[in-house]
């Protein structure tokens, strides 16, 4: 839609008559007689409810005042990146019909530890301001916040058409809150809990589900970790006929899966928790016949769980093999043939998440039958850097040979080489996302001795769609020169134990313009390097340092020279005595319309 | 490599030094520079209240042990959710209970490690796959009805036994060996 030609034809001239009408429609706060064409913004509102992108509003919303006015009325889902970049209140004062809302919170770096935990990330002021402003709140995602019990009791009495609450990566609150957000949200169609960590304050919160059918339609919670009660899931699931997705935790056996899906052959998609027996089961009640259940789900596309797995049963998921699209064995230890015998059924096959127990011959197994893989994300069974590694790079030239339309890949390995990673930038061209995790710190290509810069360097030349990027192994600053060469689409770029010199970082501060999120750990960037990023910080979500070079003088200095960003430094050992020479541990900065956070804990100096 | 304890004093010299040489050139400087912040980090406090795991080795090891690569906070960079999950199988199978099964006309005996299954359901599909057979349904009254095998096993009196008669755990702590049979003898132990 191009704006210019409405722009030109608009004017800021009032005409009189309709400042009444605006007044009704816009509620207090607007000053009507500032108001231009009255009609015009009428039409551009009815057109602007068809942006559904938020980076077209964005755009849509800098062309005139008018337009900024029309596109935060029509604006129903807002996404928060940095819950500090700007307040609730700012939020919902310039947006007043939201149903949608995302908010991220806390860096990517916390979830290794990284973060010291009372940082922040506090859902509690977004539910208190949207409890006043947004009645009409439908859907609510929100990934790395703190949420307590109190703030999900808030939710569930505020929001009466409230539908869909998902949590990623959340933490703060426990069965009690769940429980209340069951029995009050009567339209509840999604409750995913998806790798949060949720406390048992032994309340059964599966049985405040309402108690005629429901709507629910995902019901998530595989990452709770203690038991629910099973008889009252069953039951659930027996009135919610709309419910498409089911992922258990790890305390649900096979036999209780099987209860379970004879009862949802709806099904789409199925998280099988422990897919293993239960202890001391007396086995003269004859076994169920697990193949025929699966068989019944003829609409099951995303199978998951496998947490305890037993592989013996694994034949009983062949059935739905041919029309999985999704499969995550990432929790499954199994092996090589124990991964082909079902492999070879699964050509649809786009998403494959896994352990790298199947080794390069399971790759070399999923390549040869999915040519139609997407994702690939492999995952270490044995999370350690001094051992011998199952899977190498002859596991990923096999996926670059037989995965020619792979967009996104995760790989941890302990050894690699250059040539493979070279091999997959050529043969697979579509590649959004490249993280490959050396996971010995600065190895380098184990037959050639070589620094990873040539590989790397072949991913950001060569895979001209890629946005998402993370380097490691033994990399020198040239590597990082590569990147800021070529890497003009990235916009998250990760990076560990890596560079020689403050060059490294200026390369990609200076080279790369679309970058967003830019995390760095134990790598030797320093001071000097900062400056490099002054043009372009503003346009990022974030910058995180932990364990490099850089100073409390050097982040001071940027500090003064951006007042709009705000620069959060701090140290693990507050006992030592610091100066502004000394390193700090960890640098966050982000940009901000609010200034300096009020909630920042004592370890978090904001300069 | 205990080194990095000696060069505590050296630390800060090293540490700001400007390299032009190629890295790998000095790997004790790298080891340095992560044993560095290793000790900086290593504050027990701040490191525990981070994790939510208790015991796990890996991630505490940087003090007591000075392994050969000591390990550091958060690397790999894999959530310790899904390194919990994953732990514990590693312990367990260290200590297996193994125990050689035969069957009936097999010309070679195999072996198995109880401790890998929970219940009967699952050794039983263990052997109805490991010998390619079916192995029928157990009753208590009838023993094992629909097939020609019967899984037995000898127990630490010396008596041969049907597997399912007991419970697992006692079970798996008397059984010395198993024995597939075969036909006529396996019908036999059925009759009452």
């Amino acid at each position: 839609m191009s704006g210019d030609d409405r722009c030109s034809g608009m004017s800021e001239d009032d005409g009189g008559s309709s400042s009444s009408y605006l007044t009704n429609r816009n509620g207090a706060g607007d000053s009507c007689s500032t108001f231009p064409d009255l009609v015009l913004e009428n039409v551009l509102e009815n057109v602007l409810c068809f942006l559904t992108s938020r980076r077209d509003r964005n755009a849509a919303s800098l062309v005139c005042k008018s337009w900024y006015r029309a596109e935060a009325l029509t604006r129903s889902e807002v996404f928060i990146g940095n819950c500090y970049a700007v307040s609730p209140r700012r939020v919902t004062h310039r947006f007043r019909g939201v149903s949608s809302v995302v908010i991220k919170g806390k860096p990517r770096f916390a979830d290794f530890s990284l973060l010291p935990p009372d940082w922040g990330a506090h859902f509690t002021p977004w539910v208190t301001t949207m409890a006043e402003s947004y009645r009409a709140l439908e859907k609510l995602y929100l990934k790395r916040m703190c949420i307590t019990d109190d703030d999900l009791t808030m939710l569930a009495f505020s929001f009466p058409c409230f539908k869909e609450l998902v949590l990623v990566c959340c933490e703060g609150f426990g069965t009690s809150g769940l429980a209340v957000v069951a029995r009050e949200c009567r339209q509840l169609r999604v409750l995913d809990l998806i790798e949060s960590e949720v406390s048992d304050d032994e309340v059964d919160w599966v049985s405040f589900f309402p108690e005629n059918e429901t709507c629910l339609e995902s019901l998530i919670f595989d990452c709770v970790d203690f038991r629910i009660n099973f008889e009252a899931l069953v039951q659930l699931v027996a009135r919610s006929p709309s419910l498409k997705k089911l992922r258990l935790n790890q305390y649900v056996s096979l036999g209780q899966l099987h209860n379970l899906m004879i009862r949802a052959p709806q099904l789409t998609h199925l998280g099988t928790g422990s897919f293993r027996l239960l202890e001391n089961v007396a086995h003269s009640v004859q076994e169920p016949n697990y193949v025929s259940a699966f068989a019944a789900c003829k609409s099951l596309v995303c199978l998951s769980g496998f947490r305890d797995i037993f592989a013996e049963y694994l034949p009983a998921i062949y059935p739905v093999c041919a029309n999985l699209t999704s499969l995550n064995f990432s929790y499954a230890n199994i092996n090589a043939e124990q991964l082909k015998s079902v492999i070879c059924h699964c050509p649809k096959l786009q998403i494959f998440w896994v352990l790298d127990s199947i080794c390069d011959e399971g790759l070399q197994a999923v390549a040869a039958t999915c040519k139609d893989l997407r994702e690939l994300r492999v995952f270490p069974i044995n999370a350690r850097e001094d051992i011998e590694g199952p899977v190498s790079e002859v596991g990923l030239q096999a996926i670059s040979d037989g995965c020619r339309k792979l967009q996104s890949i995760l790989y941890f390995c302990q050894r690699m080489t250059n040539a493979a990673v070279i091999a997959m930038s050529k043969n697979c061209p579509d590649l959004v996302v490249f993280r490959l995790c050396i996971m010995g710190r600065h190895q380098p290509d184990h037959i050639t001795g070589e620094a990873m810069d040539e590989g790397f360097g072949a991913i950001v030349k060569n895979c001209k769609k890629l946005t998402r990027l993370a380097v490691s192994g033994l990399l020198t600053d040239q590597a990082f020169s590569y990147i800021g060469q070529y890497g003009k689409l990235v916009r998250t770029l990760s990076v560990a134990f890596a560079g020689d010199s403050d060059l490294g970082l200026k390369y990609v501060l200076e080279g790369c313009p679309r970058l967003q999120k830019l995390e760095i750990r134990d790598s030797p960037f320093g001071d000097s390097a900062l400056p490099s990023g002054l043009h372009h910080y503003f346009n990022m979500r974030f910058l995180w340092m932990s364990s490099c070079r850089v100073t409390r003088r050097g982040c001071q200095e940027i500090a003064q020279q951006l007042p709009r960003l705000v620069v959060e430094v701090f140290n693990w050992n507050e006992q030592e005595g610091r100066d502004m020479g000394d390193y700090i541990d960890t640098l966050y900065m982000y940009r901000s319309l609010e200034g300096p956070r009020a909630d920042a804990p004592k370890f978090v100096h904001i300069l | 490599m205990d080194s990095f304890v000696g060069h505590e004093n050296d630390l800060n010299l090293k540490a700001t030094e400007l390299r032009l040489g190629l890295p790998g050139t000095d790997e004790s400087e790298k080891e340095m520079m992560c044993s560095f912040k290793n000790n900086k980090r290593a504050s027990p406090e701040s490191v525990e209240d981070s994790e939510s795991v208790a015991g796990s080795d890996d991630k505490h090891g940087n003090r007591e042990t000075p392994a050969a690569k000591t390990q550091v906070i958060g690397w790999p960079p894999v959530r310790s959710y899904r390194k919990n999950c994953l732990q514990p199988k590693k312990a367990e199978a260290e200590t297996g209970i193994y125990v050689k099964v035969s069957m009936d006309g097999a010309p070679y005996l195999r072996k198995i490690d109880l401790k890998v299954y929970n219940c009967y359901p699952e050794l039983l599909k263990a052997l109805e796959n490991m010998f390619k057979i079916t192995i029928g349904e157990y009753s208590e009254r009838e023993g094992y009805q629909g097939s020609e095998y019967a899984p037995t096993y000898e127990d630490k009196d010396g008596d041969w036994m049907l597997v399912g008669d007991v419970p697992w755990d006692m079970f798996m702590s008397s059984c010395k060996r198993l024995r597939i049979m075969k036909g006529s003898e396996a019908r036999g132990l059925g009759c009452a």
